[in-house]
């Protein structure tokens, strides 16, 4: 009966679990991993570069380890997947624009190298937004990725990749990033598990900068155990990112039982207004109600400037990334178009012809948000209102545990639906706030529309109280069957 | 002549390389000279995902300056990105600080001409990196490529900008030097001018004397010597004075100036002035710098150069001239204390190093200094030498000569070339005897009451001791014996 369950079906935990029982070798899994990339990702597009070679390396190291009864640790032999965001040594890293599509790292990621050393198998890296810039994976330069519950869906953005993999079961788990809801709204959009930990918790050193005071690293994973399990491992404090915090790293995986009895949660009535799809409204207060079964106290709170998110969003992640992406010049590395006539036409031409409509739109945003005569207005005044959105979750943790709500407005939305960019824009209403913040959110299944589509249920925590966060997440989970459900992909 | 007319108006910026063994932002090697980008690393090559981390180190040597500059250190100061394209600059920004500098409000005393002096206000005193270096194959004008050496990219800079102080290009040259000695006094910055290790920039501007207002300022970049600054200076006083003579205005602008043919040029106007885009470093959080840590930094002040030269005068009798030549770098005020307490003689030892040693050396070289053939405990054993009689002034400085080719004590060359004083007064007497013997003209003179004839006897008698002669002694025996005669 065991060998009949496919090892690309199993979470994490399960899968090592058989590791340990020898029942199934790394190799094994790893290879049958690439068979099942080989027959559906032409279709899902979820990957940019397969690291096969690499991949079968690792996995034959762990399958000795475990022959001799000493693995590393929870995600030893672990197949992987990476978002192309992260740099990963001497494979290319594309940040799914064409400005660095022949980009080889000379370094790994702080978290690509803690993975790496916990034994897990990187089988690849992930499609994306351009520059991690979009919600549906519509605006990666080289192909758009597909919503493994329909086809002819997006996989949500920037992250689409990694979610669609970690969805359409073409890796274990995968890393993520989240400036405005990368990860959360993927997560929500493809049915898995999503994680934005608090700022400073999980290194960004060898994450491409977007909008640095926003950029996040998080897991994307089929469960909730296996969500701590990953963030166990890459979170903690890093010499080399001096915005990283040193705080303890509570041991996640050990903290999940214990369910929600005695914790008070908060219902912001600002993200259940116009706009919010009924079938998503529904799941999620049949969730809260879920959760209410199960012991949690539940109140209503106000978040009263989340309106102002957005606004707020807008000006300081173009204005970061104007400045981040100012390196991108055909100088050192990367794209450089040919037949500059001079050093500024170069880097022009360069610049041009590297950077996608979506990049360039938000250079030119940002540049004007941050010039002479225009910073107080725009810059300077949007810092001062991400304080208050800050200071409305302040107020609000000061009442309750957790903040439970919508991941998203709607479901995920057809490929060339959301063509004008401020439709795209709202897509993140709901995510951008715990950027704005920083504070810990994730995203779990919460129930499906009529037409199959998974819905996301979002949480909020206190700055790096992530551990409430994954236990109230796991009680909900574990009281449904959601996850019983499989794409129709799979 | 138009210039008297007008009040000159001059602020500096200096850049100083820190003396750190790391650079600002990563741990890539700061030594000079190396092939082109061997020292780099992914953080200051700017690559993709990078991430800068404080050299702790800076901020100590910046602290340890602000302080000796008798600056304000704030608290908290933070990091800011300036934009701006050029290809030495991997990442089209520079980390700097701009609205939150590190220290503010301090200020340096500088002595003017006839030995008055004045400070001269410090605005702020902030870090940020330094940016790589273009090599152009050929001129930049006929280049059909030009490559990019990283190696100084990231080195820490601390950038100290003077107020508008500064009355004339002479004063501004003073005002350097006096930064300089500071600088390597604390043992922050090298002061290799040539090297880049400090770099000037000067804001000039003339008003009509007795005006408040200040006049129309130009930048002038490429300072990079005292000899450049005064030179610079004067040149654009003159050109500015031109310009309002003849009833046109001056232009805001920045200017290069060519040190090859000495005259400024523009370089941008104001017009074309960047828009930097200064915003907080997002990746650096704010640089609190707490008290303890500030006091440390002052207690490891050391004394520094007008202390020094004040303590030299009282301590050491010097004359205020000689105190201040000998306190110009702190390698030269180390040489002259290290010479003094081997010798003793705090007069003789300055005048053997104000007319011999720097006539070889310059008085702020300070690698010259440190290195140089003649330690200093030599210098004190020579003035030594001449003081217990051993040797005679004029043949110590054949000796100083010898000790400067060779590096040699001066007893082993002493005793290697028999230089040894002749002071044992019975040779003495018996080649005084042969002299006078030997010479009646100058004997006959002196009977006949020419005093001075007693000069020239005394003469030949060093002469015929090859100047071995200790001529304290010649000079007792001859007074001596010549009344006998």
């Amino acid at each position: 009966m065991v060998a009949t369950v496919e090892p690309t079906g199993l979470t994490m935990h399960e899968l090592t679990a058989r590791y340990r029982r020898g029942e199934i070798a790394p190799t094994e899994a790893t290879e049958a991993y690439f068979a099942r990339i080989a027959e559906r990702d032409p279709q899902v597009a979820a990957y940019l570069t397969l690291t096969r070679e690499q991949a079968l390396a690792a996995a034959r190291a762990a399958d000795a380890r475990y022959r001799a009864g000493a693995p590393r640790g929870p995600l030893d032999g672990v197949p992987i997947a990476y978002k192309d965001v992260l740099c990963t040594e001497g494979i290319v890293t594309t940040c799914g624009s064409k400005i660095l599509e022949r980009f080889v790292p000379p370094y790994d990621a702080t978290v690509v190298a803690r993975l790496g050393a916990a034994g897990a198998v990187m089988l690849g890296k992930t499609n994306m937004d351009e520059f991690a810039m979009g919600s549906s994976t519509e605006h990666s330069a080289f192909r758009p990725t597909r919503n493994p519950w329909d086809l002819e869906r997006v996989p949500g953005g920037s992250s689409g990749g990694s979610a669609a993999a970690v969805g359409a079961e073409l890796a274990a788990a995968a890393l993520g990033t989240d400036t405005g809801g990368s990860v959360r709204q993927p997560a929500a959009f493809c049915g898995v598990v999503g994680l934005k930990p608090t700022y400073g918790r999980i290194s960004r050193y060898g994450l491409i900068a977007f909008a640095s005071s926003l950029d996040h690293i998080g897991p994307l994973t089929r469960d909730v155990r296996d969500c701590a399990l990953l963030l166990h491992a890459i979170a903690g404090v890093d010499p080399h990112d001096s915005t990283s915090v040193d705080e303890p790293v509570p041991d996640y995986p050990a903290m999940l039982e214990g369910g929600v009895r005695g914790l008070t949660l908060g219902v912001p009535r600002e993200y259940f207004g116009s706009g919010l799809d009924p079938e998503v409204e529904a799941a999620v207060r049949a969730a809260i109600a879920r959760l209410a079964d199960l012991g949690a106290a539940i109140e209503e709170v106000s978040l009263p400037n989340t309106d102002y998110g957005l606004a707020v969003y807008y000006i300081v992640a173009p204005a970061e990334a104007s400045s981040n992406l100012a390196r991108y010049d055909g100088v050192k590395y990367g794209l450089r178009a040919p037949g500059g006539k001079d050093l500024i036409d170069m880097e022009s031409r360069t610049r041009a012809a590297g950077f996608g409509a979506e990049v360039k739109r938000r250079i030119m945003l940002g540049t004007y948000a941050l010039s002479a005569g225009y910073y107080d207005a725009y810059y300077g005044r949007a810092q001062k209102v991400r304080t208050l959105v800050r200071r409305d979750f302040e107020a609000a943790f000061a009442r309750v545990d957790l903040l439970v709500a919508p991941t998203t407005p709607t479901a995920a939305f057809k490929h060339g639906d959301k063509a004008d960019p401020l439709a795209m824009y709202l897509n993140d209403v709901f995510t951008v706030g715990g950027d704005l913040a920083g504070l810990p959110a994730m995203s779990v299944r919460c129930g499906f529309t009529a037409a199959g589509l998974p819905i996301g249920l979002q949480l909020m925590a206190r700055p790096f109280d992530e551990a409430r966060l994954l236990r109230a997440a796991h009680a909900y989970e574990q009281s449904t069957d959601w996850l019983a459900r499989r794409p129709t992909l799979a | 002549m138009s210039t008297t007319t007008y009040e000159t108006v001059i602020g500096l910026e200096v850049h100083a390389q820190l003396a750190t063994v790391s650079k600002m932002f990563c741990g890539c090697p700061t030594t000079f000279g190396a092939g082109p980008n061997t020292q780099t690393c992914p953080v200051c090559l700017g690559m993709p995902g990078t991430l800068p981390v404080i050299n702790r180190r800076a901020i100590e040597l910046a602290v340890r300056t602000a302080l000796a500059f008798e600056c304000r250190v704030n608290p908290s100061c933070r990091f800011a990105r300036k934009h701006y394209y050029y290809p030495d600059m991997p990442k089209n920004f520079q980390i700097s600080q701009y609205e939150e500098p590190l220290a503010e409000d301090g200020g340096l005393e500088i002595d003017l001409p006839g030995g008055a002096s004045r400070r001269i206000g410090i605005q702020r005193l902030h870090l940020e990196e330094d940016v790589g270096k273009l090599v152009h194959e050929g001129t930049l004008e006929t280049a059909h490529a030009s490559l990019v050496d990283y190696n100084r990219s990231g080195m820490p800079l601390m950038e100290t900008v003077s107020r508008p102080d500064l009355r004339s290009p002479e004063e501004a040259a003073t005002y350097l030097r006096a930064f300089r000695a500071v600088l390597v006094h604390l043992g922050v910055c090298d002061g290799n001018m040539e090297e880049g290790s400090l770099r000037c920039d000067a804001n000039v501007s003339l008003r009509p004397r007795g005006a408040r207002e200040l006049g129309t300022k130009v930048e002038i970049k490429n300072l990079n010597s005292f000899r450049n600054v005064q030179r610079a200076l004067e040149f654009e006083v003159e050109r500015q004075a031109r310009v309002l003579d003849a009833g046109e205005r001056i232009v805001q602008e920045t200017r290069l100036w060519d040190a090859d043919r000495g005259y400024t040029r523009p370089m941008r106007s104001k017009e074309s002035a960047h828009d930097y885009r200064y915003f907080p470093e997002p990746d650096l959080v704010p640089l609190v710098l707490d008290p303890a840590f500030v006091a440390e930094r002052r207690a490891e002040l050391p004394e520094l150069p007008r202390a020094r030269r004040e303590r030299f005068v009282d301590a050491y009798r010097l004359p205020a001239y000689d105190a201040a030549i000998l306190t110009q770098s702190k390698a030269l005020a180390d040489y002259y204390e290290a010479a003094v307490r081997e010798s003793g003689n705090t007069k003789a030892v300055s005048n053997w190093i104000m007319s011999e040693l720097l006539r070889e050396i310059g008085s702020d070289d300070e690698r010259a200094i440190t290195t140089c053939p003649v330690t200093p405990a030599h210098l004190g054993q020579l003035v030594k030498l001449i003081d217990d009689g051993t040797i005679s002034g004029k043949i110590a400085k054949g000796v100083f000569e010898g000790m400067l080719r060779s590096g040699d004590a001066p007893g082993a060359i002493v005793a290697r070339e028999g230089l040894t004083q002749v002071a044992d007064t019975g040779a003495l007497e018996r080649v005084i005897d042969e002299v006078l013997a030997g010479n009646p003209k100058p004997l006959d003179d002196w009977k006949k009451g020419k005093t001075a004839a007693a000069q020239a006897l005394f003469g030949l008698v060093m002469k015929a001791t090859a100047g071995k002669a200790n001529p304290a002694i010649v000079k007792r025996l001859l007074e001596a014996k010549l009344p006998k005669i």
